[in-house]
């Protein structure tokens, strides 16, 4: 009876050879890898679907429903239209190395895009940099993806990653209002402690500008009333929350009704207008927002000065012919477009290349996008050798009565 | 001469198309689901366990994932930091479970019902933040990143298959092991308490020595599984042992079988298969119903269904089936060969 | 000192809303022995559906209160004949799984409907600061408080002084009897998840300004009602908001005065409650079922 490796090496070697008659037999194409056909691009990513963190579900809809646009309307990428398997890990990083495998032998997909959670990549990322596997534009702000990059050369992350975004604040305090007293709460896992980490780095001498920390477990109550009353008799003039967006609804609002009254900026991962507007909402009044400051980089939709602004408008469009349920006030809807735009900005450029290796060569080394439809203008989604971070600029953005302001100019966090 | 009990040719038959299945699987499915094949002998042996403490001796728990969490957290730090292959932690996964599992059992003597349903639910609860705080120990919510699993003796065999043939011999060796223990005195110690602490009192039996023990038992099996799903996954974080993990197990032995000898086994395909189902169905559309993104609807509309047709669980409803065909042999047993 | 007392003043706050849920729990539990996984999903629907009447129907918060309570009994009746009546006679594992099967399909529906969005629900008051002597609250906790003790003195005359409420705690302790005594033993309980329901919608709609309205917003709640109600001793409702409160109380002096608490919080706070469990293994209230051997 044949070994069971040597029989699988048969079938394998059997579907490579068939494999090989299907690409000659499609024109235009010098070379691919599984998951590419004349027709066909396959991708995939592993999002939670269940749980507790599913409403991160929107970015997949938002991204699936700018790949439906592509396929409809242009024709797809080069002439392929765009297939996005999205599967379920319930935000578990234990459940990510099936679906991981699921994605490559049973899907077969050619690349992953942008895979959610930082823990869960992490599981997964030895896997898909052995198997030689694209990783990319995973959708967390760790910073290892970009600073290890050439540990895992086929992953490599999107968003502003959590250090940026803090090394920013920390400079302005310090530059602006250097004889503050910071209280800081933030969450007790991977996203809030590399926020913290960045931010003390970034204080530098500085350091002793904190004078409370304070922490929840993701998963408490969304109460920080307790929290709260630690900072305020802590004597603290300024708040800086590295909190999702109950958590620091909670703590902002809970700051007024106490009659503490520090100087508040507020993680981006919290920044959706529509979290702040319910806390003006309970509050009768927008004294407990106004003069926050924090930071973004794509365009919001529940900003009014954006109404005419075209990229909304084709956000719009496309989410009311292919959105699927994302609605149009959820910013995770924008940010699922904007980063399927990057996608398919990569995919084109891959022309017809479509090996894993080319692309992710481009994606980590040859981006340069100034025109995404859905990010602040100014700021690129660019990578190259020295610079592994896609986006690493920041608007800061101050809150006035209803909406956000920008002020100041756009922010690097990283060296370019 | 004892003359060995004599065992119906159906068993025989079974037994034998079990095996071939067994060993032969992983040459025919590809590797996603060889792994997920993996994945089953790991829950098989943590419900093994998970059975004896509440189908057997009737102690309820929502906690053994914390059970689990000690034996993963074991390989992973034994492995990551003195670098003593993974294999040799297994054993020491369990035992130190184990030991939890008696250290747990103690005070839980005094509870019962509900009552012993929060304290267990109170440590499934509070594991992740535990694990997450000791962070210098066990690398918090950072994780432990572990190396990849290879077949040894230089096996043809790939990563999937080979974690496949390691979990599916230990959860061999623990099904029999627990099939024994179920049919000896202490099983039988097990049950009378189950049915009735007081009438088990009156019998002589110790109820301390036999409850303790099988929290023991029970925590031994699950940080076995714990370690085994440490091994498989590579990659350890806080997050994969909370509450949704004990009662992913509790919903796996109840649709399994309760104290039913093959519940843990279909309660280990339903932990891991259902949750893919439902995430296909949820993609179909069937007439206006259809629920993109959002399988959980799926996965508990199938969870109430398959009890509603099996409220003992699958394994009682094979037994009921099993039964009834026995009964259709044993009523023409009579008639001999060809009665129809 | 005063830092203390807030503490303490904070904690019942929050206790208040782990009470208000818990309050339902005890009233299945009472009527079938099973825990109700799916209570603050029941919870969280309602509070949406109160939302959509005022945000799209128009109607004002004290109306559209009133009709989602009407609304959230049918439905608790409608799912306990339709989901649970058939699994009558299982074990009471078989049913806690199937409300854990309910859980996530309302869950699921929640998430579908309105999305994971922030809703903007004003609610009943406007948050506004109370001071005194030092001290604060939230009007919205001051409502919590008040609605909780109003729904206690309510369970307590409706158990106690009704026939209907008596005809339940008999069909649930002596349901062969009640039935040769006439009850309706089926309807009772059917009665019970339908109070569950209104007095978890009442819950989720008083506290869903406090922790914002995403269809999320109960999962945490849960764990802690569910404490609270073991706590105070499974079958009493009193048992179930002293729960709460105490709760609340101990996870605040835990999080700020125990090093390392912060983030342990929930970890001392559980301990807490096992300790006073084996103190009194049938919870503070409840009825120690007495065995001698």
């Amino acid at each position: 009876m044949p070994k069971t490796g040597s029989r699988i090496a048969a079938v394998a070697a059997f579907l490579v050879v068939l494999g090989a008659c299907g690409s000659q037999a499609s024109p235009g194409i010098t070379a691919t890898d599984p998951g590419v056909t004349a027709t066909e691009i396959k991708i995939g990513a592993t999002f939670p679907l269940s749980g507790t963190a599913s409403f991160y579900y929107a970015v997949a809809k938002g991204a699936t429903a700018y790949f439906t646009y592509i396929n409809k309307e242009k024709g797809g990428v080069n002439g392929r239209q765009i297939n996005y398997v999205v599967l379920d890990d319930g935000y578990d990083p234990s459940k990510t190395p099936d679906k991981a495998r699921q994605l490559v032998q049973d899907e077969k997909v050619f690349a992953t895009f942008g895979d959610l959670g930082t823990p869960n990549n992490k599981a997964v990322r030895d896997y898909y940099n052995a198997q030689k596997v694209p990783q990319l534009f995973v959708f967390t702000g760790a910073s290892t993806w970009g600073a290890d990059y050439d540990k895992f050369p086929y992953t490599i992350g999107w968003q502003p990653d959590y250090v940026t975004e803090a090394t920013i604040y920390a400079k302005y305090i310090v530059a602006n209002a250097p004889s503050s007293k910071i209280a800081i709460l933030y969450q007790n896992d991977a996203y809030g402690q590399d926020g913290w980490n960045g931010f003390k780095n970034a204080l530098g001498s500085n350091v002793s500008m904190v004078v409370s920390e304070t922490k929840y477990n993701a998963g408490d109550p969304t109460d920080m009333r307790s929290q709260v009353n630690v900072m305020k008799a802590s004597g603290a003039d300024t708040f800086f929350v590295i909190a999702t967006p109950g958590y620091a609804a909670s703590a902002v609002t809970n700051a007024y009704i106490s009659g503490w009254k520090p100087k508040i900026y507020m993680n981006q991962v919290a920044a959706s207008t529509t979290t702040w507007r319910s806390v003006i909402k309970n509050v009768g009044n927008s004294s407990p927002v106004d003069g926050m400051i924090s930071a973004r980089y794509l365009k919001d939709p529940n900003d009014s000065g954006f109404a005419n602004d075209a990229g909304i408008l084709q956000y719009k469009t496309i989410l009311d012919k292919y959105g699927n349920g994302c609605q149009f006030a959820d910013n995770f809807c924008v940010a699922g477009m904007a980063f399927a735009f990057s996608v398919v900005d990569v995919l084109k450029k891959a022309g017809t290349n479509m090996t894993r290796q080319n692309v992710v060569d481009i994606a980590a080394g040859q981006l340069s996008e100034t025109d995404n439809f859905l990010v602040l203008p100014g700021i690129k989604v660019h990578t190259s050798k020295t610079h592994r971070f896609p986006i690493s600029q920041l608007q800061t953005i101050k809150w006035t009565t209803d909406h956000w302001e920008p002020f100041g100019s756009i922010q690097d966090g990283r060296p370019t | 001469m004892r003359r060995l009990p004599a065992v119906r040719p159906e068993i025989v038959g079974l037994v034998v198309v079990g095996g071939v299945v067994l060993i032969g699987l992983p040459t025919v499915t590809n590797q996603f689901y060889t792994f997920e094949f993996a994945k089953v002998a790991i829950f098989v042996i943590a419900l093994l366990g998970l059975n004896i403490l509440t189908g057997y001796s009737g102690q309820i728990s929502l906690g053994n994932g914390a059970f689990m969490a000690v034996g993963g957290y074991t390989t992973a730090i034994l492995v990551h930091g003195p670098g003593v292959p993974y294999w040799a932690t297994i054993p020491a996964a369990g035992l130190l479970a184990g030991a939890a599992g008696v250290l747990i059992g103690i005070p839980a003597l005094r509870l019962a019902g509900i009552y012993l349903a929060l304290a267990t639910f109170a440590l499934a609860l509070s594991i992740p933040p535990v694990l997450n705080h000791f962070d210098s120990f066990t690398g918090g919510h950072s994780g432990i990143v572990m190396p990849p699993v290879l077949a040894p003796f230089g096996l043809d065999l790939s990563q999937e298959q080979w974690l496949y043939y390691l979990n599916a011999g230990i959860a061999l060796a623990l099904f029999a092991f627990a099939w024994g223990v179920v049919r000896s005195r202490t099983g039988r110690a097990f049950m009378a308490i189950r049915d009735s602490e007081t009438a088990a009192v009156a019998s002589g039996i110790n109820l301390a020595y036999y409850k303790t023990l099988a929290f023991g038992l029970s925590a031994f099996y699950a940080g076995v599984a714990g370690s085994l799903l440490a091994i498989a996954t590579s990659y350890l974080n806080p997050d994969s042992f909370g509450l949704s993990l004990s009662l992913a197990l509790l919903v796996g032995i109840v649709i399994g079988g309760l104290g039913l000898d093959f519940g843990a086994v279909l309660g280990g395909l339903f932990v891991v298969w259902l949750p893919y189902f439902a995430e296909k169905a949820s993609g179909l559309q069937i007439g206006v119903f259809s629920f993109p993104g959002k399988p959980d609807i799926i996965f508990g509309a199938l969870l109430i269904l398959i009890l509603f047709f099996a409220p003992n669980g699958a394994a009682g409803f094979l037994r009921r089936g099993w039964l009834w065909y026995l009964s259709l042999r044993g009523g023409r047993a009579g008639g001999g060969a060809g009665a129809h | 000192m005063l830092a203390f007392i807030q503490q303490i003043v904070s904690g019942i706050a929050t206790g208040g809303i782990y009470a208000s849920l818990a309050l339902a729990l005890v009233l299945v539990y009472r009527a079938m022995d099973v825990a109700n996984f799916a209570q603050g999903e029941m919870a969280t629907f309602s509070t949406f559906i109160s939302y959509s009447l005022i945000e799209y129907a128009h109607f004002d918060f004290w109306t559209a209160f009133v009709i989602t309570i009407v609304l959230s009994f049918i439905l608790g009746i409608g799912i306990e004949r339709l989901l649970i009546r058939p699994f009558e006679g299982a074990p009471v594992l078989t049913l806690v799984i199937v409300t854990l099967g309910l859980f996530t399909i309302i869950n699921g529906v929640t998430g579908l409907v309105w999305g994971y969005v922030f809703k903007e629900y004003r609610g009943a008051f406007i948050s506004q600061p109370v001071r005194f002597g030092g001290l604060y609250l939230d009007t919205q906790d001051l409502g919590v408080l008040a609605v909780v003790l109003v729904m206690l003195l309510l369970l307590y005359l409706f158990f106690s002084r009704t026939k209907i409420g008596l005809a339940m705690r008999a069909a649930s302790l002596y349901p062969d009897s009640s039935r040769l005594l006439g009850v309706r033993v089926g309807w009772m309980l059917a009665l019970g998840w339908g109070l569950a329901a209104a007095v978890g919608a009442v819950s989720g709609m008083m506290v869903a300004p406090i922790i914002f309205l995403d269809p999320n917003m109960m999962q945490s709640i849960l764990l802690f009602a569910f404490a609270a109600a073991v706590l105070g001793g499974i079958e009493s409702p009193l048992g179930a908001v002293v729960g709460g409160l105490a709760i609340g109380i101990v996870m605040a002096l835990v999080g700020t005065y125990i090093p390392g608490g912060q983030d342990l919080r929930l970890a001392f706070g559980l301990i807490v409650i096992v300790v006073v469990l084996l103190l009194r293994p049938a919870g503070l209230f409840g009825r120690a079922a007495v065995r001698r051997v």
